[in-house]
């Protein structure tokens, strides 16, 4: 009987508990739930380039890419720019890419601010947010990792230093 | 502990105050008390008699309606503090909430930031305050449902006559006939009491489903929180915002890429006085009033498999004028009308014009949204664009940049090539301002106008959670209900050392009960038994 009680209550604290234990997680975490979660597989995307090529994820099969999103007005955006330059002309023969997703602006504002940094690596416009909505970008910069295997490795968000870069191309390096 | 075996043979839970079955009182601080206190039917609440291990001293916290009530109260004055200043989701995106609160609020407004007022509703601690009403709720209705329910269950009708001499309407009648015990029992049945007779003792009883009003009613708040909890799991619950140019097409959110939608045009209609005459007076008192907001909308589907960032092959799904509380609906989601923004700049117009003599060498209208790298006005003229700042600001080391990509404040920099000045000028243009980096040109850029697009707010809304919310409500309601419009009535006539014992109870409405005991005992030779409380009350005054 004394037993049976025991029983009783902690089944039913324990799923109370459990509910509130889950509510709770969920909603504490429902800001940062990433569309693209690490280790699974970075959803497709065919974007095209400033000089009119076609760039398609999938088809980097076998290469690492470092996978950037950003805006001409963002700040830490323009910071990591020359940096992110810099490594790409280093790992581009060592089979990693680096493909700059710019977030809905006009061609003249990227060519320009392009222009102006000297980028050499191909940058696409995201025009009608399809893809910053499949990986759910916000805030910027973003920056992703895939490996050869098109799986994501990282995800990170912030100014990156030349370091960091560099570490993170010797990541997806094949 | 021990179970308690009364002298009628029943055996009562430790911890019960009045047998379940007949009413015997056990507990020695009842015993002197002329009234019983018959809460919970004098059932042992168990939460009141076990306190041994981790678990139970968790589950008598809980039971505890005095922790209930305190846990409602906390909540209510942290549920009104956060209206204090509006929630974070409701403040203008312009700029970032820490900076907004100090801004607009000082330092109440800094001071509410930090104690993370500003999404008070989402916040840990209020979720967790909440969800401890909950778990009281469920316990404290489940600790007293049962013991109500078997001490209801096992009740006899031959009660003890402690029991029924502490019951606050009791009286005794002598030289009763036994052809009025057969009468008061044939009325107690017309007024649809269900009597029990044992013995030649009556018990009648009605309403008793009355009592199971308040775990009806929160059995009801329980589904109710349940549909609130669900509004977390992932796919049960948008709402999201989308921004809308006139003309411009987007993917729904959380729609997979599958639904886009096209505001076409976006309305806002104010009342008119001459055409409303009956509003005249009213539109004179509260100037302009909106009658209509209203995005002319069209849903469409994409055809097939697509990648995003491929341009989606797009079927037309429906055409819908979305209005407030008309939302455009397809499938779970509904697109509602939630915000606007009038006149947003989409075109800047600029005439080359020759400083000294004014002469114009043609216009060029750039769209801010696609600007193009040069504009050729033939005859040797044409106007470059080398930079474009969307949303202009001079930065701190003074170079001019760019605040955002919406085309609040639009400025360039322009070559201005013309047959005098092959190499051509340059010009920084930015609204009512124009600046010469290079020393003074011949040409300037003359602002010449504006063309601006509304801009229309849907909020994108799903929610599979709604109808478990207002199940919760119907339920909560009917526990109301039945607790409310019923009672639970009960009158023991019983014989007692020769006697006629006469008493009742009921949970609410004595003076209901007592009209009905007159009514029945009327015209027989039972007396009609006395109110001890009121009698009680008399005494007092008397003295």
């Amino acid at each position: 009987m004394k037993k049976r009680r025991l029983v009783m209550r902690t089944t039913i604290l324990v799923i109370l508990a459990a509910a509130v234990a889950y509510t709770l997680y969920a909603n504490l975490t429902k800001d940062n739930r990433m569309k693209v979660e690490v280790g699974k597989k970075a959803p497709d995307f065919v974007l095209v380039d400033m000089e009119g090529e076609k760039h398609k994820l999938s088809d980097y099969k076998g290469q690492g890419v470092f996978l950037n999103f950003w805006g001409t007005w963002c700040k830490p955006c323009e910071a990591e720019m020359p940096y992110i330059n810099n490594q790409y002309n280093h790992y581009k023969d060592k089979g990693v890419q680096v493909l700059a997703v710019n977030v809905s602006e006009s061609e003249l504002a990227v060519n320009r601010f392009a222009e102006r940094k000297g980028l050499d690596f191909p940058i696409v416009i995201d025009t009608d947010s399809q893809v910053q909505a499949a990986y759910g970008i916000d805030p910027l910069p973003a920056t992703f990792l895939i490996d050869k295997d098109g799986k994501v490795v990282k995800y990170h968000t912030g100014t990156l230093t030349e370091s960091t870069v560099r570490e993170f191309m010797e990541k997806i390096k094949p | 502990m021990k179970d308690v075996k009364c002298e009628c043979g029943h055996v009562n839970p430790h911890g019960t105050v009045l047998c379940e079955a007949c009413g015997k009182v056990f507990d020695e601080q009842s015993k002197d008390k002329s009234l019983l206190d018959m809460r919970y039917e004098g059932s042992a609440r168990r939460s009141q008699t076990y306190n041994k291990t981790i678990v139970d001293k968790i589950w008598n916290f809980f039971s505890s309606v005095k922790v209930g009530v305190w846990l409602i109260i906390v909540t209510l004055i942290a549920s009104a503090a956060g209206t204090i200043l509006p929630q974070e989701m409701y403040i203008p995106p312009t700029m970032p909430a820490e900076e907004y609160y100090e801004d607009q609020y000082g330092w109440f407004g800094k001071l509410y930031y930090e104690l993370g007022f500003n999404n008070l509703y989402s916040s840990w601690w209020y979720l967790v305050l909440i969800a401890m009403i909950g778990i009281s709720l469920v316990i404290c209705s489940l600790d007293r449902v049962v013991p109500l329910y078997k001490a209801l269950k096992a009740q006899r009708v031959t009660r003890h006559e402690g029991f029924l001499k502490r019951q606050r309407l009791f009286g005794t009648s002598g030289n009763v006939d036994v052809q009025d015990i057969a009468t008061v029992k044939q009325r107690l049945k017309t007024k649809r009491y269900h009597v029990r007779e044992e013995n030649g003792d009556l018990l009648a009883e009605k309403g008793r489903f009355s009592r199971w009003g308040p775990y009806v009613n929160h059995v009801g708040l329980i589904i109710f929180l349940i549909g609130g909890m669900l509004r977390f799991v992932p796919g049960m619950y948008i709402d999201k915002v989308l921004w809308l140019r006139e003309g411009e097409t987007k993917v729904v959110p959380e729609t997979d890429g599958q639904y886009y939608v096209t505001n076409e045009k976006f309305i806002l209609e104010n009342y008119d006085k001459d055409k409303d005459k009956t509003f005249e007076a009213a539109i004179d008192r509260a100037g302009m009033v909106v009658k209509n907001y209203q995005t002319n909308a069209v849903l469409y589907k994409r055809v097939g498999p697509a990648i995003p960032g491929e341009k989606p092959e797009l079927e037309k799904v429906k055409e819908h004028k979305i209005k407030v509380n008309q939302p455009l609906k397809f499938e779970k989601f509904a697109l509602y009308q939630v915000d606007y923004k009038l006149d947003e700049l989409n075109t800047m117009s600029f005439s080359l014009t020759n400083k000294a003599s004014g002469e114009t060498f043609g216009d060029i209208k750039i769209n801010l949204y696609d600007p193009k790298p040069k504009y050729d006005l033939g005859n040797g003229y044409h106007v470059e664009v080398l930079s474009f700042f969307p949303d202009f600001e001079f930065a701190k080391n003074g170079e001019p940049t760019t605040k955002s990509r919406i085309p609040n404040n639009p400025a360039f920099v322009f070559k201005m090539t013309s047959p005098e000045v092959p190499d051509g000028e340059t010009s920084f243009v930015a609204i009512q301002q124009t600046i010469e980096p290079l020393g003074d040109n011949q040409y300037k850029m003359a602002f010449k106008g504006i063309e601006t697009k509304n801009v229309t707010a849907l909020t994108v809304r799903k929610d599979l959670t709604l109808w478990i919310i207002i199940l919760g409500g119907i339920i909560f309601m009917i526990g109301v209900i039945q607790g409310a419009y019923w009672n639970h009535r009960r009158i023991w006539v019983q014989n007692k050392n020769g006697e006629i014992w006469v008493a009742a109870h009921t949970n609410k409405n004595w003076y209901g009960l007592k009209r009905e005991i007159e009514s029945v005992l009327s015209e027989t030779k039972i007396n009609i038994p006395a109110d001890q409380i009121q009698n009680e009350k008399v005494d007092k005054e008397g003295i």
